[in-house]
């Protein structure tokens, strides 16, 4: 048996607008099966990763590989492998759940009945059975972010990344999705890249990347980082890491 | 847990198939959705004709120029040019759709598809275009009414040129899309695109008469590839071709497409000089 490829591995990727240095030599990679969080404050280059991740934008260095597959080399078939939860909602508002489902389908070359299929089960899954024929437009905030983290699984990536998938929402909403997305791992044996900044979304058997003014500032298991700083939670380890202006590299 | 690395999945034909078919077919959802927007595509010409052509029908005599074999009323002869316009706001809107389709991340969720990036703008191309197709026979329609009526063979032979006419202003349209950061309102395009191309070209009175008016506008109009769109359309409704003006709409189709979809290809294109499309860095 070969060596576990990894599910997603950055290597010294480094972004700028302009002048201004967005992501600076970072490298990381993500488990296969495992949860790992992004943990950054606004304005650490969560969003700039998440970019370059789904092809949103040039990679302007480094190498980015999604299962194996160079993103630059192989694109379509690194996004095939991929599921996407944005910051900003991307649901068509006018559209039905059932009609918004269709579209990334076919979006993905699947025809309208695998679609259906999948549809009725991922909805099932996230508790919104009976709300397909609805308008986007009617559902709650929580409602939406479960339609789009559904909607992201649609095609089966193996990889599925979330861009602070929890802002705006209430703090029961919150839990539900954190959970939600927890239990669907587990039952589509996929990978997780969650990006945040709140620390009490991270469970203890996740691993962590801590990302800071562009640069990595830690990467590993909890239990690692709270040693590595001998912090007691990992709020206090989140301060402690983004404090220490030195330092870098991983643990 | 082992996870292996993942083999290229094959995209067939059928997949190429069903991809462009639920782009369309969303493109028509969102027109059914928007009811003012299909109503003011049509009274916007119906306006130009009832009124404006109305009114000018004794002011401007038209001698018979080709495809006409006859002596034709002024609403005959702008017919064509409604038709075109009808399809230069289309391209118009829907390259505005594409800059709110940005803003709103429903660009994100069109280029995260694995199919390649230029078919999938090409996709949008040819849903928009079909919105645009569909409008102008809703117009022609009630032109017939009106007295407005080309022969029965005419309907069928303008089909193609409507398709390359709604091609090229299309991919203007997502050109510009692509160059534009943010667009306020429709204002900036009405007067900087819609009215120049539409006033300086051959769709409200023949060039002729520009150029016994003002040698330099005629020059002008020549350039402009809407009057070849409206030349294209007005030979074709009478079951002519037009090879000048296929040409220069078929070569402009090319040009604008293919700089659209190199502005749009995230290697060498405008969106990542720009930064993050909506939520920012």
């Amino acid at each position: 048996m070969s060596e576990q490829v990894p599910a997603l591995e950055l290597r010294h990727v480094s972004h700028h607008y302009g002048a201004r240095q967005a992501l600076d030599d970072v490298s990381f990679t993500v488990a296969p099966g495992s949860f790992c969080v992004l943990l950054g404050l606004n304005g650490a280059g969560k969003s700039t990763l998440f970019s370059l991740i789904t092809r949103l934008f040039a990679l302007q260095k480094g190498e980015i590989r999604l299962l194996g597959l160079d993103l630059m080399r192989h694109p379509g078939a690194a996004l095939a492998e991929l599921g996407v939860v944005f910051q900003s909602r991307t649901l068509d508002l006018d559209l039905s759940v059932a009609q918004n489902f269709y579209y990334h389908a076919a979006l993905h070359g699947i025809g309208r009945k695998e679609a259906d299929q999948r549809t009725a089960e991922l909805l099932k899954a996230v508790g919104l059975a009976d709300r397909a024929k609805d308008k986007v437009r009617n559902l709650s905030g929580g409602q939406m972010r479960r339609v789009e983290i559904a909607r992201a699984l649609l095609h089966r990536p193996r990889l599925l990344v979330l861009d602070e998938p929890t802002v705006g929402l209430d703090i029961g909403a919150r839990a539900d999705i954190l959970l939600l997305v927890r239990g669907l791992i587990a039952r589509e044996g996929m990978s997780v890249l969650w990006a945040t900044h709140l620390t009490d979304e991270i469970e203890p058997g996740d691993s962590v990347v801590v990302l800071h003014k562009g640069q990595l500032r830690a990467e590993g298991k909890v239990t690692d980082l709270l040693l590595k700083t001998g912090a007691g939670d990992m709020r206090s380890a989140f301060v402690a890491l983004i404090a220490e202006n030195e330092t870098r590299g991983a643990a | 847990m082992s996870i292996e690395a993942a083999a290229p999945r094959r995209l067939t034909p059928a997949a190429f198939f069903i991809c462009l078919k639920g782009i369309c077919w969303r493109e028509g959802l969102r027109f059914l959705h928007q009811r003012e927007r299909f109503i003011s595509a049509l009274v916007r010409p119906l306006v130009w004709l009832f009124i404006f052509a109305a009114g000018f029908r004794q002011v401007l005599g038209v001698s018979i120029i080709p495809p006409y074999d006859t002596y034709v009323l002024y609403d005959v002869y702008i017919t064509p040019g409604l038709m075109a316009m009808i399809q230069l706001f289309n391209g118009m809107q829907s390259s505005l759709s594409m800059v709110y389709d940005r803003e709103m991340g429903n660009m994100r969720v069109l280029l995260l598809s694995p199919f390649p990036r230029s078919f999938l703008l090409f996709g949008k191309l040819i849903a928009g275009t079909l919105v645009s197709v569909l409008q102008v026979y809703a117009y022609l329609v009630i032109a017939w009414f009106w007295d407005i009526q080309p022969p029965p063979l005419g309907y069928l032979t303008v089909l193609p040129a409507l398709i390359l006419v709604g091609l090229m202003l299309g991919a203007l349209g997502m050109l510009l899309s692509s160059l534009i950061k943010q667009l306020e309102n429709f204002s900036g395009i009405m007067n900087f695109v819609i009215f120049p191309m539409f006033f300086a070209s051959s769709a409200l009175y023949p060039l002729w008469r520009v150029q016994e008016g003002s040698p330099a506008l005629y020059y002008v109009c020549q350039i402009n590839p809407f009057t070849h769109a409206v030349e294209l359309i007005r030979f074709a409704l009478y079951g002519q071709m037009n090879w000048l003006a296929f040409a220069v709409t078929a070569g402009c189709a090319l040009v604008f497409m293919s700089a659209a979809i190199l502005a749009y290809d995230p290697s060498r294109g405008l969106m990542a000089l720009r930064g993050a499309p909506g939520a920012g860095a």
